[in-house]
């Protein structure tokens, strides 16, 4: 049967980013559309008329949103690479980490970056006891997912590579590797690994000052 | 699954999200022992022991194994007692369609619902219109199915049918009627609240009136 998977996505998004590195890993072809935020097509509209936003993976013309429920169903529609653990107590686990991330770190995070110069410092610690959270879930693992890369290292990307870029952006170092070492070794194995390489945003240069003139050259870091 | 498995739920018995789990064990009538967490007091040293992160109920305990969040552990229930009463489609698209309506409901109904019961003023007329948006969104999205996933009753509607017992509070507090602007919604729980499981799983909105009479007053609010 012909299959036609489609992704609507931005180049710079780190949820976008997770939907293409499942699609690689599992090694299915698809069809992408950048998206101008700033003026969102029709099409991306009529596909995610709920929360008008990428990504959006379509399959066979049946459109599916929010990349973690993205991520699941690629991974329970295409055998080959496994993203989800097998036994449900560690999917369990998988998936209340990737709400912590989405949900915490990554709001925790922002606001140390570019959040009010008054809060900056209670920001920082707090986003730091975040980072802490994962530091002792990665532990001795290689990646998240222990051997291989899984759902909860795809959902990490944004720890993994966005994490860096808005430090750059912002002048705000969060992932210091004194006191991250084990979750500073994940991100440099990460962001090697193939499969999530090649799916990192390129320009790197360009990504940090999309973010510094979205939200500004970031709150002052006298301490760090 | 074996006859000395170990279930233990801490609970609190106002709480939308303990009400989910509470649905989800009865379904698979699944045996289990239910704490119940003193929040506005002081929370027990094996909450905190067993949800180190948030401190929150409700905790699912399973064979001395923590599960935390309410709509990772009614998958994690489904997925572990998975021959019988299964909660998620078969199908990876309807699962998928199954997942985006919860993720909606648990990102968008808690806040403003909470906020109706707990401000006054432009605040609370702020809140119950978004309220709104959110309910006309859920109106359309059940349309004519008697649940949200179809013939049957599952994941979807436990997310939230548990605001139900809230709802009367809602009305009093926001002043509107919720049978008038939503039939559908109203008709809907009506049907799932036939099921035992959820019955005997969601308390009196009266006792959750009087609770949110009591927290507005503590509040300083009326």
């Amino acid at each position: 049967m012909a299959e036609e998977v489609l992704l609507f996505g931005v180049w710079g998004s780190p949820f976008s980013r997770r939907v293409e590195m499942a699609l690689k890993l599992k090694g299915i072809q698809y069809k992408y559309f950048e998206e101008d935020l700033t003026n969102k097509s029709p099409t991306l509209l009529k596909y995610n008329p709920i929360h008008k936003k990428i990504p959006v993976l379509v399959h066979n013309g049946k459109p599916i949103a929010e990349s973690q429920v993205i991520l699941e169903y690629i991974d329970e529609t295409w055998k080959g690479y496994p993203i989800f653990p097998k036994d449900p107590y560690e999917r369990a686990n998988a998936r209340f980490w990737a709400k912590f991330i989405d949900e915490k770190c990554l709001p925790g995070i922002f606001n140390a970056c570019w959040g009010e110069e008054k809060q900056h410092e209670n920001a920082v610690k707090e986003a730091c006891e975040l980072l802490k959270h994962l530091e002792n879930e990665i532990g001795e693992k290689k990646y998240f997912g222990g051997e291989a890369i899984g759902f909860l290292d795809i959902v990490a990307n944004f720890i993994g590579f966005w994490l860096g870029i808005f430090e750059e952006a912002s002048g705000t170092k969060l992932l210091t590797r004194e006191e991250f070492p084990k979750l500073s070794n994940w991100v440099g194995v990460f962001v090697s690994s193939s499969g999530i390489k090649e799916n990192l945003p390129p320009a790197r240069d360009k990504l940090i000052a999309y973010f510094r003139s979205q939200f500004g050259t970031g709150s002052t870091d006298a301490t760090k | 699954m074996a006859d000395d498995d170990q279930v233990i739920l801490l609970d609190f018995w106002a709480s939308v999200f303990g009400m989910r789990v509470r649905i989800a064990l009865a379904e698979k009538e699944i045996k289990y022992e239910s704490r119940e967490e003193d929040l506005f007091g002081k929370k027990s040293d094996l909450l905190l022991k067993m949800n180190p992160v948030y401190k929150k109920i409700p905790v699912l305990i399973h064979n001395g194994k923590p599960v935390c969040e309410s709509l990772i552990i009614v998958q994690y229930i489904d997925e572990v007692w998975k021959d019988r009463s299964p909660l998620m489609p078969s199908d990876p698209y309807e699962r998928a369609q199954a997942r985006f309506w919860a993720d909606f409901i648990d990102k968008k109904m808690y806040l403003p619902s909470r906020r109706i019961r707990t401000t006054k003023g432009e605040e609370q007329e702020a809140a119950k219109k978004e309220l709104f948006e959110i309910f006309k969104i859920l109106e359309e999205e059940l349309g004519d199915k008697p649940y949200f996933q179809g013939e049957a009753f599952g994941f979807v509607d436990i997310s939230l049918i548990t605001f139900s017992s809230w709802f009367h509070t809602f009305e009093t507090f926001g002043n509107f009627s919720l049978e008038v602007e939503f039939p559908k919604i109203i008709a809907w729980t009506k049907r799932c609240m036939e099921r035992e499981s959820v019955a005997k799983s969601l308390p009196d909105p009266k006792k959750i009136w009087t609770f949110s009479v009591e927290r507005r007053r503590e509040l300083g609010l009326d």
